[in-house]
């Protein structure tokens, strides 16, 4: 048995699936009993996708063209 | 580009790193939009330069993609280390303890939602993330962004960044709490907690 303290502070260790069987075993046996680390598990998964959604956000034109004068300099040389 | 090679191949080794590096260009400069914030432009640059010379190393055409980041995460660490690192003090077991998810509960900003969490997390815009990046020590920054954010595998960057695993696990977990820590104070900061706030 592990306390909640204990589960929450591997999920997102165990949502990257790199925690040991046996601790895997016994965050989901937490879980199963646990409705706040279920919570605490849910809002670690929806922190992941916001993370990944604020990933991106394009190339502005003038700094592709600048970079790509760069890569036309590396290239003459 | 390779001494000793023919004119032919030469052209042809420096269309191929253009084409490559022409593809990766928008991935780079939104990585380093989030590493280095506002001088991502200089880091690029330096990466391309530095990716060109080196880039007959390259074995695997397949494998351009994480050469450059690699190369990039360096020019990162280089451009820190001319500015002189910052000390970066981190009340490492209050931040270790920290969970967003209870703080929201427990402090229900707003109480009319059925989906408080969720509510919380859409007041933020890319701009506001990027800022609360920035203000993350680069220790705990760059393992959260590789793997959160430029999706590498958690080995991958212990790789990429020459640590121990369980040194990355470390840096990583802290990261996680940090950020979430820097989401709650800057919403309180900016005024994202009161009902109606922009969305």
């Amino acid at each position: 048995m592990i306390t909640c303290a204990e589960a929450v502070r591997q999920l997102w260790d165990y949502l990257d699936g790199v925690v040991e069987e046996s601790e895997r075993e016994l965050i989901e046996e937490h879980l199963g009993f646990c409705r706040r680390c279920c919570g605490e598990l849910e809002f670690a998964e929806e922190l992941r996708r916001f993370l990944a959604s604020h990933a991106e956000d394009g190339l502005p034109p003038a700094v592709r063209a600048r970079l790509e004068t760069t890569l036309d300099e590396l290239g003459s040389t | 580009m390779r001494d000793g090679a023919s004119p032919d191949s030469q052209r042809a080794s420096v269309d191929e790193f253009r084409a490559l590096a022409e593809r990766e260009l928008p991935r780079l400069y939104a990585l380093a939009r989030r590493l280095v914030g506002d001088e991502a432009e200089d880091v690029v640059q330096e990466c391309l330069l530095r990716a060109y010379r080196s880039f007959p190393q390259l074995e695997h055409e397949r494998a351009g993609g994480k050469w450059l980041t690699s190369i990039l995460v360096n020019c990162c660490r280089d451009h820190w280390r001319a500015r002189g690192r910052r000390v970066e003090v981190v009340e490492i077991e209050e931040v270790d303890e920290f969970s967003l998810f209870r703080k929201i509960a427990d402090e229900d900003p707003f109480p009319y939602s059925d989906s408080v969490h969720l509510d919380f997390l859409q007041h933020f815009g890319s701009e506001d993330v990027r800022a609360i990046l920035a203000s993350l020590p680069e220790l705990y920054r760059v393992p959260l962004v590789l793997v959160h954010m430029a999706g590498y595998g958690v080995k991958e960057v212990a790789y990429m960044l020459e640590v121990p695993l369980g040194t990355m696990l470390a840096r990583l977990h802290r990261g996680r709490k940090l950020f979430e820590r820097e989401l709650w104070d800057y919403a309180e900061e900016n005024g994202l907690l009161k009902e109606g706030a922009r969305r």
